[in-house]
């Protein structure tokens, strides 16, 4: 403040972009003092380049803009529509929701996106568990506890984003990852070992080889960015965490993001600039991918994950949801036998809770683990179950076994 | 670089850890008791354990076997890796933490079996390799007492003269005596350097690289072949992160290998394998003597990332060993082992027990270029963007860029003048630099099929 220049009111300062308009704000990721309008400008072009450089979209492409009224996903709908007309992309924008049947939570953010739709002009469609797989995740949650639902929900959704996008025949998705969240998967990444994964997590687009490939335009926009856009163009989204989430490691890892971030800001930058570069060998094994036998769904195994985990709820055992896959796949009635035995013992099923939360606090999106009742490596540490996850740890994904055994 | 000779905690760690391991043992015999097995340690079943280590089987050793098999970790990565071999010499960094000391006291066991070896053998074939020892004094950055560093130097002088022989020799060696070869007022230069800089990590960080040179400069000055840090798992871990921030994911493999040839004298890291628990544990059970600490603790990056790193070991104990796990699977590059010996005077025993494990060439040795300031190898497209710095041999990687360099380009003539002479040679004359140097001036004359790489 101490260069206020004379014609000027005491208190104001010059956006350092435009030298006209007073600064209204802190650029988040580079601290310039810019106005408002330089800041949309600014926080718009970014995207338009990266969309550019990257090869995002195509002329004449259909999109589907995976939405969920969250801000991430209401400000990419806006700025995406926005950029297909400023730039001629030549894009069909559509919005793709799915609806887990949270109430309290989905019901209302859906409200959120249907404003949406007549706001910014883009056909909805809705996708439903309930309609997909019969069950809402309310009904999931009543059936298997807190614990280990975040594993239903993620495999759930990413079936249920692909169908919806077939439904609507696009050629890709569009989802809100942002800058933050990108590096936030880095980092976990690297603390659980997962080497496949890391060379992959910082692609901006995913999935080529899949059915409808996904990018994320906002990969180098920040998350604070995000809020201050939203705030500033009054954009109509719905701000509250998920009801059955909180998921303390990622938070974690948010946490200390949030940290860095707040000393350096450009350490997020540099975090998914670390993803790209490091020197992974380029024949790290994927799983080879065939189909589900059973739906159709792409999978490397007999029975896509969605499927083995629905398999378990509709047998009413749902801890066989995180069963042995490829058991089941083999032979799954044995599987299920086992599984009920140990149902019986109170104190197994606790456990097995126990082992879940354990797990749970390692996932990302769309991991399964996958565990069964046999003995092997457990150790009990100040009356914690330690389990030592050989394959998992060495970076491969769970392949089929994390053996559990009950130490009584 | 992981070059920091300090210990990998905070100072106030070492007691947190003594008085954890006491409450784990006694949980644990608890546990055991009530579920009716036998107390005993997992190895050798006859003694009672002493509770240590990262948790899992191995964490229920005896005292004997418990530093058996930490030694083992140690001498596994040292023959493994070609270390040290008999003719070598090599000077170990000596901060006075945990790590360090348990570094000096495996490689002074080390030369003891040696020489022991070499006493009973009959041709006398294969010599003792040399020791010795450097402690910088970097009492000229940070504000101590100098009473304070005059107690700790003296420790350090009766640790290393209380150990059996061979002798070790002991240097104490200031830091900013990097500059000594320039002929100025060192003291006050490393002080203008730092001074010129506003990012607190940043100084850390240079810090850390001037310390690796000042080592550098006395293996060379004293005809030392290595230079053995103490770097342990805790702190590979921490830098993996750290590096990672910092947006050095291309180079980070390069600096947590167990061997480091860019350097005149190649750099190892033999305790690579040991978490810093481990060694805490070592210290207190073999009565190690540990010397204050004298430098202050991290700040800024450095400093969020350690607290970070702790939580989370805390939270899971071997955290910190798969962090360093999915960092080792990174593709390590072409100087990360000891060079070949091509000598013939080497006698031939020697050459025999120049044992090589699992020691795969890795990266092409050509067209590696590296940062002027840190040494860390640039990515090819990062090279080609960096001139954005006025001075042709200050060709830095983006971290150094952003938290070392001067921003104002004004500025940077009067930085470069002063960093230390070996910074600024090493830029200049670095072999591999030139080759990329020269390559640049007859480019237009060369015919290859990647014509389109500049």
């Amino acid at each position: 403040m101490e260069d206020d220049t004379k014609p000027k009111k005491p208190g104001t300062r010059l956006c350092c972009a435009c030298n006209q308009r007073r600064a209204a704000l802190k650029r988040p990721k580079t601290l310039e003092q810019i106005c408002r309008e330089c800041f949309y400008a600014v926080f718009e072009e970014e995207i338009h380049q990266v969309i550019l450089e990257n090869k995002l979209f195509k002329p004449g492409e259909r999109i589907a803009i995976g939405a969920s009224g969250g801000k991430d996903s209401t400000v990419l709908a806006y700025v995406l529509s926005e950029l297909n007309r400023r730039h001629n992309y030549g894009l069909d924008l559509f919005l793709l929701s799915v609806d887990e049947g949270i109430t309290g939570y989905r019901d209302d953010s859906l409200e959120t996106v249907k404003r949406n739709e007549l706001q910014y002009g883009l056909p909805l469609k809705i996708v439903s568990y309930k309609d997909l797989y019969g069950w809402t995740m309310d009904e999931i949650v009543k059936m298997i506890g807190l614990k280990n639902n975040c594993t239903f929900c993620g495999v759930f959704r990413r079936q249920a984003l692909d169908r919806g996008a077939a439904l609507l025949k696009v050629d890709k998705v569009a989802t809100g990852h942002n800058a933050d969240d990108i590096a936030e998967t880095v980092l976990l990444n690297i603390l659980r070992g997962d080497i496949a994964r890391l060379s992959r997590c910082t692609s901006i687009i995913t999935g080529e080889d899949g059915p409808i490939p996904r990018c994320k335009p906002f990969k180098y926009t920040y998350e604070k960015e995000i809020v201050m856009y939203a705030y500033f163009k009054k954009l109509d989204y719905f701000s509250t965490e998920c009801i059955y989430s909180p998921n303390a490691y990622r938070g974690f890892a948010r946490e200390f993001i949030k940290d860095l971030e707040r000393i350096r800001p450009r350490a997020i930058l540099d975090i998914i600039k670390s993803g790209e570069d490091f020197r992974i060998a380029t024949s790290t094994k994927m799983p080879e991918q065939g189909t589900c036998e059973r739906c159709g769904y792409i999978s490397s195994q007999k029975w896509c994950k969605a499927c083995v985990l629905l398999e378990g709820l509709n047998r009413g055992l749902p801890k066989l949801g995180i069963g042995r896959n490829q058991g089941l796949n083999s032979d799954a009635k044995e599987d299920i036998k086992k599984d009920g035995r140990t149902k019986r013992s109170s104190s197994g099923l606790a456990l097995h809770q126990e082992i879940g939360m354990w797990l749970n606090g390692r996932e990302t999106k769309g991991d399964v683990f996958l565990f069964d009742i046999h003995p092997t490596k457990v150790f009990q540490i100040e009356g914690i179950t330690q389990i030592v996850l050989n394959t998992w740890l060495m970076g491969h994904p769970p392949k089929s076994i994390v053996l559990v055994h009950i130490v009584s | 670089m992981a070059c920091n000779l300090s210990t990998c905690n905070s100072s106030g760690c070492y007691k947190e850890y003594e008085e954890k391991d006491q409450n784990n043992s006694k949980t644990r015999a608890a546990v055991k008791g009530s579920s009716g097995r036998q107390n005993l340690c997992v190895k050798c079943k006859s003694s009672e354990p002493v509770c240590c280590g990262i948790g899992g089987e191995d964490s229920r050793f005896c005292k004997d076997c418990f530093k058996n098999n930490l030694y083992g970790k140690f001498k596994q990565a040292v023959t493994y890796n070609a270390m040290i071999t008999p003719p070598d010499k090599v000077l170990v960094a000596f901060s006075g933490g945990p790590s360090s000391r348990v570094l000096l006291q495996f490689v002074h066991e080390m030369q003891y079996r040696a020489q022991k070896n070499y006493d009973a053998s009959k041709d006398k074939s294969l010599p003792v390799f040399g020791v010795g020892v450097a402690f910088i004094d970097e009492s000229s950055i940070h504000s101590f007492a100098s009473k304070q560093t005059e107690k700790a130097i003296e420790d350090i002088r009766s640790i290393v003269s209380n150990l059996a022989p061979p002798l070790k020799e002991l240097f104490v060696v200031p830091i900013e005596s990097i500059f000594s070869s320039d002929g100025i007022d060192c003291k006050e230069r490393l002080q203008k350097l730092l001074g010129a800089l506003g990012d607190v990590t940043g100084k850390e960080d240079l810090l850390i690289h001037l310390r690796l040179l000042c080592l550098q400069k006395i293996a060379s000055e004293n005809g030392y072949t290595r230079v053995v840090l103490g770097t342990c798992t805790s702190r590979i871990a921490c830098y993996v992160i750290s590096a990672t921030v910092k947006g050095q994911g291309y180079s980070l493999s390069a600096d947590i290998q167990y061997v480091d040839s860019r350097w005149e004298i190649p750099v190892v890291l033999p305790l690579r394998d040991c978490p810093a628990q481990e060694l805490n544990t070592l210290c207190s059970l073999d009565g190690l003597k540990i010397v204050e600490m004298l430098n202050g603790p991290c700040s800024g990056i450095n400093g969020l990332v350690s607290s970070f790193v702790k939580v989370l070991q805390e939270e899971n104990l071997s955290r910190e060993c798969t962090i360093v796990r999915t960092a080792g699977k990174l593709t390590p590059f072409h100087f990360n082992r000891i060079p070949e010996i091509h000598d013939s005077n080497v006698p031939s025993a020697t050459r025999r027990h120049h044992r090589r494990h699992g020691l795969k060439s890795n990266g092409s040795l050509s067209s590696e270029s590296f940062c002027a300031i840190c040494n860390s190898p640039l990515k090819k497209s990062n090279s080609s963007e960096s001139p954005q710095t006025s001075d042709p041999c200050v060709a830095a990687c983006s971290s150094c860029q952003f938290q070392i360099l001067p921003k104002d380009p004004s500025l940077m003539e009067q930085f470069v003048s002063l960093l230390p002479r070996a910074v600024i040679t090493r830029a200049k004359h670095g072999d591999r630099g030139n080759v990329s140097s020269v390559r640049e001036q007859i480019q237009d004359f060369l015919l290859s099929d990647e014509d389109d790489e500049v």
